[in-house]
């Protein structure tokens, strides 16, 4: 038996990638539900490891490519590619991340107005990630969690982790040395008669947002990143800065609905790349940053293939079957 | 260099903002022997929930120059400074007062005001300031021993927009530290101050935004060193008219 501390996105990956092996898993989750996830649940859940690119280390490009593959398994994943435009005072911006990044080709006026009519003549330059996509990070926690415990893994919600546990994916509450928190504060808003498909960045040289589609019309808008431990909710000028940015994408939604505001901690190392790293007898998946579901399957299928060379669990193990 | 009695080496000062990571800033640190950083005291973490980022700056063995970014005003700021003071016990505070919110200019008005109010309660302030002399002559005036002149609007990288104003500033204020402060955008805008005779420069976006923050960091720090080098070699006038750099008496004369 294998037990995690953490049913966020790191420890239901983790699991999934364990029971699909064979070995029976445990999860003690303190939240009481899958929804009470103080980070995951506050996601954007877009799978664009290319479009990371231009800040994050390689690492994350590379391991977070497999990303797309991995979470059709389990979920809905809409494969839309992503569009990055740029104000036309900004332009600049985007000669920069097209230098920086990769896969991407540049499109005009013509081809945004092809991709998302809703922007039609509204942005004159932009860049296209055709092998990108996003999902639903709510839907795609129900349903990862519902497909673990299909493999027969055992959520134990309401219930702290014991003190000894195999893995610990618990992000800032575990406390590892070198883990530091980044506060992220989101929206979330309703607007139906826009119709954007796919996620949208919009570069700015104070405010870069990103808008990613939830399907019915409710679009999320993201994120702040601020070095900071602070739990309160979104502030005034965040907000503001979100919102403003959104008006600049499209004024239709200046009439949009702000459905709902959120906060949340990703747990970060500070190279902001993710690891599995052991302390006594537990490995801990932590420090997925802004990545978690970009970089959780890459990770959970390290930490599988670690436990099945362990000859305490080797035993266990199943061959691998995807 | 001497900066209200502290000796400073490196005439390179650095921001902490905007960098891929922490790991990339430290890396940029190192490499550019800067022995300053300027860590802004956003109200976000001015409870002190900023500590695993600053927990960070301070393994680098760097001296932390807090600075109120992002005030607007003379309130706002000081305020902040006070905050600074007790989360990084020190009396050095980088004073900003944004007099506008799209150039980021400083409010001078406000800059000199709160700036008699820190130094009167013992802040040693670093103002950031327009290249204009009469507000340089106030600030000094209200008790500060350095001045920050920009060089462009922040986060801009135009490199020094008014050469000549800051080679005034040098003229009418000798024996004050002048470091530039906002606008470099290239190494070579770096080497320029200096060669102005500027006495140090602080840069953040040059560096945090280039593709690789710790090269640039490097670059910035030979430009620095080459500037105060050339500033204090003398460098010649410039002439209108060539003049050739081989003697012309004295050549042999095919008849």
């Amino acid at each position: 038996m294998i037990t995690i501390a953490g049913a966020g996105v790191a420890g239901l990956a983790s699991a999934y990638e364990l029971a699909r092996r064979g070995l029976a898993v445990t999860i003690y989750e303190a939240g009481d539900a899958p929804d009470n996830n103080p980070c995951s649940w506050f996601a954007g859940g877009m799978l664009a490891p290319w479009c990371e690119g231009e800040t994050a280390d390689p690492q994350v490009v590379r391991l977070g490519a497999g990303a797309i593959a991995w979470w059709q398994q389990v979920t809905e994943v809409v494969k839309r590619g992503t569009l990055v435009v740029a104000p036309p005072r900004d332009t600049a911006e985007l000669t920069r991340f097209a230098r920086r990044t990769e896969s991407h080709r540049a499109v005009g006026a013509a081809e945004i107005a092809a991709l998302e009519p809703a922007l039609a003549g509204r942005f004159q330059q932009g860049l296209f990630f055709a092998e990108e996509a996003h999902l639903d990070p709510r839907r795609a926690l129900r349903d990862l969690t519902r497909a673990v415990q299909d493999l027969g893994v055992q959520i134990r919600y309401g219930t702290p982790a014991p003190e000894q546990v195999d893995v610990d994916c618990r992000g800032m509450a575990a406390s590892l040395p070198g883990l530091r928190p980044v506060r992220g504060e989101m929206a979330v808003i309703e607007a139906p008669d826009i119709g954007i498909t796919r996620t949208i960045r919009l570069l700015h040289p104070r405010i870069p947002v990103y808008l990613v589609p939830r399907g019915d019309g409710i679009y999320m808008i993201g994120a702040t990143m601020i070095e900071s431990s602070s739990w309160r909710p979104i502030t005034v000028r965040s907000l503001l800065e979100l919102l403003g940015a959104a008006f600049a994408l499209h004024p239709g939604l200046g009439e949009a609905s702000v459905i709902e505001t959120g906060t949340g901690l990703r747990p970060a190392f500070a190279d902001n790349v993710p690891r599995l790293s052991h302390r006594g007898d537990t490995t801990h998946v932590n420090g997925l940053y802004r990545h978690g579901f970009l970089l959780a399957p890459a990770l959970a299928k390290e930490l599988a293939a670690q436990f099945c060379q362990d000859h305490s669990h080797a035993d266990h193990c199943e061959r691998q079957t995807a | 260099m001497r900066v209200y009695g502290s000796e400073i080496t490196s005439r390179l000062l650095l921001g902490t903002a905007q960098y891929p990571s922490p790991a990339v800033l430290a890396e940029a640190v190192k490499s550019s022997g800067t022995e300053i950083l300027t860590v802004s005291l956003r109200r976000e973490t001015a409870d002190g929930s900023g500590a695993g980022f600053w927990q960070g700056l301070r393994e680098t063995g760097c001296r932390i120059l807090p600075n109120t970014a992002g005030c607007h005003s003379v309130q706002e700021a000081v305020t902040t400074a006070q905050m600074a003071r007790e989360l990084f016990d020190t009396p050095w505070i980088k004073l900003e007062v944004i007099g506008h919110s799209d150039t980021l200019q400083p409010d001078v008005f406000g800059l000199v005001e709160a700036a008699r109010i820190l130094c009167g309660e013992g802040f040693q302030v670093f103002p950031y300031t327009t290249d204009d002399l009469v507000v340089g002559a106030k600030l000094l005036e209200a008790g500060c021993e350095v001045l920050m002149p920009w060089g462009a609007p922040i986060g801009s990288g135009q490199g020094l927009r008014n050469p000549d104003a800051l080679r005034a500033m040098r003229a009418h204020f000798p024996d004050v530290p002048l470091i530039v402060d906002a606008g470099i955008g290239r190494p070579s805008d770096a080497a320029q101050a200096m060669e102005l005779g500027m006495d140090a420069v602080l840069l953040n976006t040059a560096v945090a935004k280039a593709g690789d923050p710790a090269g640039m960091a490097r670059a910035m720090a030979l430009a620095v060193e080459a500037g105060r080098a050339g500033f204090a070699a003398d460098p010649m006038e410039r002439r209108d008219m060539a003049v050739p750099s081989t003697p012309v008496l004295g050549m042999a004369e095919f008849a």
